[in-house]
Parts: structure tokens; sequence; C-alpha cells
């Protein structure tokens, strides 16, 4: 089937505008009877939520923290991105919507990076009126700064908190309509199950993390704002409770997953320092404005940084990137990293790692200004690592960051389930092949404060109510099938524990399936991910009751679904016989060591589609058209 | 590294709770706290006993989900430091370790460390936001705000809403909590128009949820992950008594 992505026709300045004016509307009377229900209280879903009741809807939040606050959009560190040209350097809402089509490696849906880039403004404008602390200058106007994949100063930022100043703004405007009643949020409640009734979606079943209780929500729609599946690989910058299970409940209910294989590596990690490591901490990329990142020159020198002399470093991304130097993509940097750690010459335990040097820095612009730019991350550094940056070096290595991949979208923000929207990191995204920083937290406030409140007016008006309660019979069967998967979950009663079955799947994902890929690896992973899975389903150990708070029960349910998601991501990577932005096929590279794409053959979205347990899914494609940024060779020399 | 826990475990909000002692032998000094009680969990579930429940999330010190009263200390004894971001390294080998949820009547016990905190969910609904609408929002640089308020400002917004402040006070009080988010508002321009009423609001929403007074014990300011400083308290206490004289 070619699936269609449903953008609308007329010139690319002008489609979203014009689409705009033409979607049906709701009376505001009657919105009130429509009931929404949000999952994910992140960026995207708080921004939705807050959104959506603003205009009058009855709105349902759900999320599996104790606050909203909590979500995972808090930890982003460096910024976001719009096109307000405040520097005057000569950014533009086209020169943001290039540099991104370039930056996921030609592989993302033009239209709607076009809108993206589009509504960036407005973003800047709601946040700054929410009270979102930005940085500013002297005169009292908002401050910028350079981020990778651009030449220009376009990311706003709060500190090194962006992410949370943003996502307390969201949660603010969503507190407020809690309090207003247009709202009611579901805490320490995860979903477990989409229900489709004749093809649409009808509503979710959720248990009660603190309870156990299962309940039956029904909506008129429902909206998935549930995050990245980076947590696959067990080590990741990502929360630890980030998960694939919703918009995993939704694949197999039907929803179709695109380019489950884009998966962003983060080139600026604190590096892994034993087997006790339970997550790694992203040093945000705004470090690779000031920071310079070498190795030694020579293979196995064991000396200290500071005993280095200059002629025998590697500054190695200046070296090979010379118009970007540090400031390079960052599947780039991450391969360029491993590069050097693959020839011997990485640093630290291990031989993984790469130095991130502010010793230029420090000279130039002296230690008050690097305190002012990076003071909390230099903190952070050296809680975990015991080392102070500002006399040596940082090590850094990287880590899985991002999943560009997520369930199929139309221009709209509907999957090919009619009802099912998913907004943020959950959907496939506007990112492409890479996600170009500071990027993350425009897509998702996009998405929820300015895309999805107007496509989701003009789907009920024409669907109409639900009119489909919970009593309903698909209802009634999909919770007992949640329930029949958590008793079977406790009842294996065996000898392993959920945990050591992530670490097991990640550690074969982070080799076969991670920075860079090849067939018989794949090939390899492909017949080892079914033998954890099985061993998973008679060997588990959780100890306790679902009647109760029991996180041994949650983390079992979410490992389950990473264990049948892993297979579709590796196979979605073998397929993709070509490199593209974050994935990279081995066999498929240019002379110099670059990713080589296929434009030809595989110029498409993959959106798989499920087909039973034990079968093979099927293949959908959307073609990509490039009408405007024409596809090259992505070139930062 | 070799250590003694003795952690607090109850089994629901109803039933009482009582320290267990637990070994926690074999530790590496580069192991994070949340990390080490990982290992004893895994080791529990080895020998087929129910894992310490605690809470947690994003595991570098900003989504503020992790916490504990460690050794008398919430979020332990390293200063500015959530407890996920304190490292086994700063314990001394042999020591016993103290482990119990943050305690205030507002915050319940849930099991074993885990706490209910969404009465702060509660005081920020009644005023913690500037009410705006997506959509009603004027250009940006067209609200100039100098850059020592917006700095200012920023400190106060980092607050991560752990509760830190919470199971410190001896009043078991959120006032450098409230006066954090007044204090970020109440700074900027943007703030300006509901300034009084928010302090109103949300001084009496933190009351009635249960929270203790102030009486200047300082115990919050020290144990802050953030170090926020309790000069917001006396801002908003200031406030609080402008908006008595204004409503009259």
């Amino acid at each position: 089937m070619v699936l269609d992505g449903k953008v609308p026709e007329g010139p690319i300045e002008q489609k979203w505008d014009r689409h705009r004016s033409r979607l049906k509307l709701i009376n505001p009377a009657n919105k009130r009877k429509y009931r929404i229900l949000v999952v994910g209280s992140g960026l995207a879903g708080a921004s939705a939520a807050a959104s959506l009741a603003e205009l009058g809807y009855a709105v349902d939040c759900f999320f599996f923290q104790d606050s909203p606050r909590r979500a995972h959009s808090i930890a982003a560190q460096g910024g976001i991105n719009a096109a307000k040209n405040y520097p005057n350097d000569g950014d533009s809402i086209w020169r943001l919507f290039h540099d991104t089509v370039k930056g996921g490696d030609y592989r993302a849906r033009e239209a709607n990076v076009y809108r993206l880039a589009q509504v960036s403004n407005a973003i800047i404008d709601q946040c700054v009126a929410q009270g979102v602390p930005f940085a500013r200058e002297y005169g009292g106007t908002l401050e910028n700064r350079s981020f990778g994949g651009a030449q220009v100063s376009r990311t706003f930022y709060a500190r090194g908190q962006t992410g949370q100043q943003l996502l307390l703004g969201a949660y603010s405007a969503l507190l407020r309509q809690v309090a207003a009643g247009r709202v009611r949020l579901h805490r320490r409640c995860e979903m477990l199950d989409l229900v489709v009734v004749e093809g649409r979606a009808r509503g979710i079943v959720t248990r009660d993390l603190i309870t156990g209780k299962f309940e039956r929500h029904a909506g008129d729609a429902v909206v998935l704002g549930t995050g990245g599946y980076g947590n696959v690989f067990y080590l990741s910058t990502n929360a630890k409770g980030c998960n694939v299970t919703a918009i995993w409940r939704a694949y197999r209910r039907g929803a179709f997953f695109a380019n489950p294989c884009f998966t962003q590596i983060h080139p600026t990690c604190i590096p892994v320092t034993g087997d006790h490591q339970s997550k790694l901490t992203l040093m945000s990329e705004s470090l690779r404005n000031d920071g310079r990142v070498w190795v030694p020159k020579r293979k196995g020198d064991t000396r200290p940084p500071n005993r280095i002399p200059e002629e025998e470093r590697d500054y190695f991304l200046e070296r090979r990137y010379p118009a970007f130097g540090n400031l390079v993509p960052r599947d780039v940097a991450s391969r360029a990293a491993k590069a050097v750690c693959d020839e011997g010459r990485g640093v630290g335990p291990g031989g993984l790692g790469v130095y991130l040097d502010f010793a230029d820095a420090l000279e130039r612009l002296g230690r008050p200004v690097i305190e002012e730019r990076y003071g909390n991350l230099f903190d952070m550094y050296k809680k975990i690592t015991a080392e102070d940056p500002y006399g040596t070096p940082m090590r850094i290595y990287p880590a899985s960051h991002y999943t560009m991949g997520g369930l199929w979208v139309d221009y709209n923000l509907m999957s090919n389930l009619p009802g099912l929207f998913v907004i943020g990191e959950a959907n496939f995204s506007d990112h492409g092949a890479n996600r170009l920083g500071a990027s993350a937290l425009m897509q998702g406030l996009a998405d929820g404060y300015f895309v999805l409140p107007y496509t989701i007016g003009d789907y009920l008006a024409t669907a109409g109510k639900s009119g489909i309660d919970t009593d309903h019979a698909e209802f009634v069967a999909a919770e007992e099938q949640v329930r029949g998967r958590i008793a079977r979950l406790l009842g294996i009663r065996g000898e392993r524990s959920p945990d050591s079955f992530h670490k097991q799947l990640g550690r074969l994902l982070w080799n076969e399936c991670g920075m860079s890929r090849n067939e018989a690896g794949l090939r390899r992973a492909l017949e080892e991910i079914p033998r954890i899975r099985d061993e998973f389903w008679r060997n588990l150990r959780v100890p306790g009751t679902a009647d109760t708070l029991n996180q041994t029960l949650e983390k079992a349910s979410r490992v389950a679904d990473f264990l049948e998601f892993a297979e579709l991501m590796v196979r979605d990577a073998l397929h993709r016989e070509e490199s593209c932005g974050g994935h990279f096929r081995e066999e498929h590279q240019t002379e110099d060591g670059e990713a080589k794409r296929d434009d030809e053959r595989f110029a498409y979205v993959a959106a798989w589609e499920f087909r039973g347990d034990g079968a093979a899914p099927e293949l959908h494609k959307e073609p990509l058209r490039f009408d405007h940024v024409k596809p090259e060779q992505r070139s930062y020399k | 590294m070799n250590f003694t826990l003795k952690v607090w475990r109850q089994a629901g909000p109803q039933a009482p709770g009582r320290l267990v002692t637990y070994p926690a032998e074999g530790i590496s000094p580069d192991t994070s706290f949340l990390e080490m009680l990982d290992i004893v969990n895994e080791r529990l579930i080895a020998k087929n006993e129910e894992p310490i429940a605690f809470d947690h999330d994003c595991r570098e010190g900003i989504c503020g989900m992790c916490g504990a009263v460690v050794n008398g200390y919430a979020h332990g004894h390293e200063r500015r430091t959530t407890l996920c971001q304190l490292h086994m390294r700063s314990f001394r080998d042999g020591a016993t370790i103290c482990i119990e949820p943050f305690r205030a009547r507002a915050f319940p016990v849930i099991r074993d460390l885990v706490v209910d905190r969404s009465a702060f969910d509660a005081i920020l609904m009644t005023g913690g936001y500037i009410s705006i609408r997506t959509g009603a929002a004027p250009e940006a640089n067209a609200i100039p705000v100098p850059k020592e308020n917006a700095e200012r400002a920023m400190d106060a917004a980092a607050c991560i809403g752990c509760g830190a402040c919470v199971a410190a006070c001896p009043n078991a009080s959120a006032m450098l909590f409230t006066a954090a988010k007044i204090g970020h508002l109440g700074l900027l321009p943007q703030g300006q128009p509901e300034r009084f009423d928010r302090v109103r609001t949300m001084v009496s929403a933190m009351e009635q949820a249960g929270f203790g007074s102030c009486t200047n014990h300082g115990e919050c300011e020290a144990a802050c992950p953030k170090g926020i400083s309790m000069d917001f308290i006396a801002r908003m206490n200031l406030d609080l008594i402008r908006a008595a004289i204004r409503h009259r």
C-alpha cells in the first residue's frame, strides 16, 4: 500500500495557512461535549492538553509519574530553535526549514518541516508570555546561541535547563486548566492498551500503579505524546521510566510504526564506568560551542591530557570538517568519535572516550563567562566523575539519546487509525533520519500548541461523537487481555529479574544496531532477540502482587514490549540498504567514511503494519518528494 | 566498598513501617546512590524477596522524582545534590546508612521510600501560572526583561519540586517551594498583573494542604539541591503584606 501523507495543495509557504482556514470547526458550546484522552504530560502532551482545554474540550491526561512536571522533556538542556533572526545573521523560516531537512538527511516530509519552521516563532512568543526565564541581553531582549548543524545563532535557552523551563511553562498552563475543571489528571497511571472499535481509536485501558486497578477510558479521540524508545538500548540518556509501551500497544492494534531504525546517538555523554551503570548522562550539545574535541594522535597514548603537547593532539572534528568544526550534526560527530576510538586512540578506561576541552575558551573568555554559560553542566560532570572540567578536559562518548522513528502520522498528526493522534517524539517526526540540536523542544511544542488543536477539531467535526462507552465488547476484551498479560508476568516465577533481560537486550542492540550496522550483525540480532524473549517468558521473576505499587512488575511489562519492538527495529535497519543520518550501514559509505544515501531506492518513509505474533510485519511506503530542498550528499566540510 | 543499610520498609499507606537491615557489599565507589539501591534490589529479587520501592526517573538531578532522607539529611549529606547524583565514593567504607522516606503530614507514604507529593501540584494549581491562552502572546521581544531580573527569576525557577525543603523543615513547611514560584513569576513583567492575587491564593493553598509554617530555621535552603535562597521567602512575605494592604 502506498501511504498518503495528506499534504495540502498549494505553494509550500501557504500550505499550512490555507489548510488551517479550511479545517472544519466545532461550535464553542459543543466542544465541552467531546472528550479527548491525552497520554503523556511532556512538552507535547502538556501543551496539547492545556491548549485543547482552553478551547473548551473535556480533557483527560494520563502519566506514569507522580506529577506532570516529571516528564522527561524536563531533562533537555541546550535550547529551542526558532527563526526569529534576532541576531541579524541571515536566519529565516526558509533557512530553518532547509537546515532541518538537510540535517535529517532528506528523510522527512518537506511540508511538515516547513510548517514546523513557520510556527517556531510563535512558540517563543508563547513561552515568554508564560514567564519562561530565557537568557537575556543587557538591554532586556532575548539572547541566542548557536547549535550543531546550523551556521546561524537561532537557539533560545534558559541556562542549561531549557527543557525544564519550557515544560514548567506548559505544566503551569495545564494546571490552570485542571483548576478550571477542564482537565482531569490521572497520576501514576500507565496506558497498557489502545481500544479500537471498527477501525477507529475509541479509548484506552490503563493500570493505576498504586492500587493496581485496571480502568477503561472512552474518548472521542486519543492523543499519544508518550515520547521515544531510546531505552531499548538499556543504557541511554532517557529517564529510567521512558518506554515504548503506549506506541507499541497502538502498533499491535493496527497503527503503523514508521522508521523504527532511525535512532539518534548523541556525541557528548559521560562515558560508561562499569556494570553498575543504570543510565548515561548527556552533556549538552551547547558545550561544543566553546569546547574543542580531540584525542591523542598516537595510539595507546596514556599520558594525562595536560601532558600531551598541542602538536600531538588530533582535533579530529576541526580537521575533518573545517566549515562546521566542532558543531557538525550529532550523527556525524558520534561516528567520528567512534572511528578514532576504533583506531585505538580513545581515552579513559576502556578507551571509549574523547576529550572535550575548554582550556582555550577559559583563556579567551575567562572563567566567569564559562560559569554563566555552562556552570550547571560543569557541576554535574564533576559530581558524576569526580573530575574538575575547569582544570582537566571532559571525557565524552556517544550514547542513545533520541528516536526519530515512531508511529506514522499524516500532515494532521493523525495515524492511519482514525481518531488516534500522535505528537512529539512519539510520532515518526519531522526530523528525518537525524534530528538537529534544539529541535525536539521545538517540535514537541509546535505539535501541542499550534498544530494538533487545529487538526483534531477537523477530525471531531467530521467524525462526530464516538457514542461508544466502556461497556462495549472491545473495551471488555482489551481489559481482559491486559489483565491476562499482567497475571502471566507474575505467574512465571522463574529466576531472572526484568533488568537482567533488559541489559542483555540493550547490549545486543548497541553492538548490532547502534552507531553502525551491517547485514551479518543485524541477522545475528534477528536470531538472538526471539531467544531472549523466549527465555524472558519462561524464566522471569517478579516478586510481589499486582494490587499494590510493584515497580518490578512495571519494569517487566515495559521490557516485554521492548523485546517485541526490538525485532521490528532490527528488521527495519536490515531492510534499509543505505546509510542516512543516524542509520549507518557499513556496506554503504563513501570513500572517506560518510553516510551514502540511496535516493533511487529508499527516499520513502517505511511504515510497518502488525500482522500478528509470529508473522512478518507488512511494509508500507510513503514516498518522499523534495521539491524545495534538493537532496545532495550532506557536506559539513 | 561495603555498607550496612537500614531501610524504611512499609507495605502501604496504612501499614506500619519499620527499619530493616540489609548488607550492601562489593559496591564500586563510582556507583550512584540509586544504583547502589538497584544492586541491593537485584539481590533481593534473587532471594525472592520484594525489592525496596523508591521513586526515581531522570537520574540526572532535574526531574525531582527521587529523594529520601539519608542519615538524617534530605538527599544525603552533599550540598546541592539530588539523591541520584550522590555517589558512594562520598561515604566511608564500612558505613551504616539509614534511609527513610521524606516525612511530612502533607506527603503520606505510599510504600517504602515512595511518598505522595501531589500537594505541590495543588499549591501551584491555585496561581502558579500566568493566565495566557495559547496563541494570545505578543511578540517575544516586545516584553523587555532586565538581565538581572531574568537571572534572578531563573534562580527561583530552577526549583525541581522534589520536596526536600519540606522534608528538611522541622515544621514540614512548603514555604521555600511556594516562594520560589512566586519569586520566579513576580520578578518578571509578565507576572505583574496577577502578582498579589497569586501570593494570597498560593499561601492559603499551602496552609490548606497541611504544610506547616516557617520559623526561619533555614534547613530548607541547606537541603535544596538547587540552592534556592531563603531570600525568596522574605520576598514572598513582603508581597503577602503588600497584598493584604491592597486588598483592604
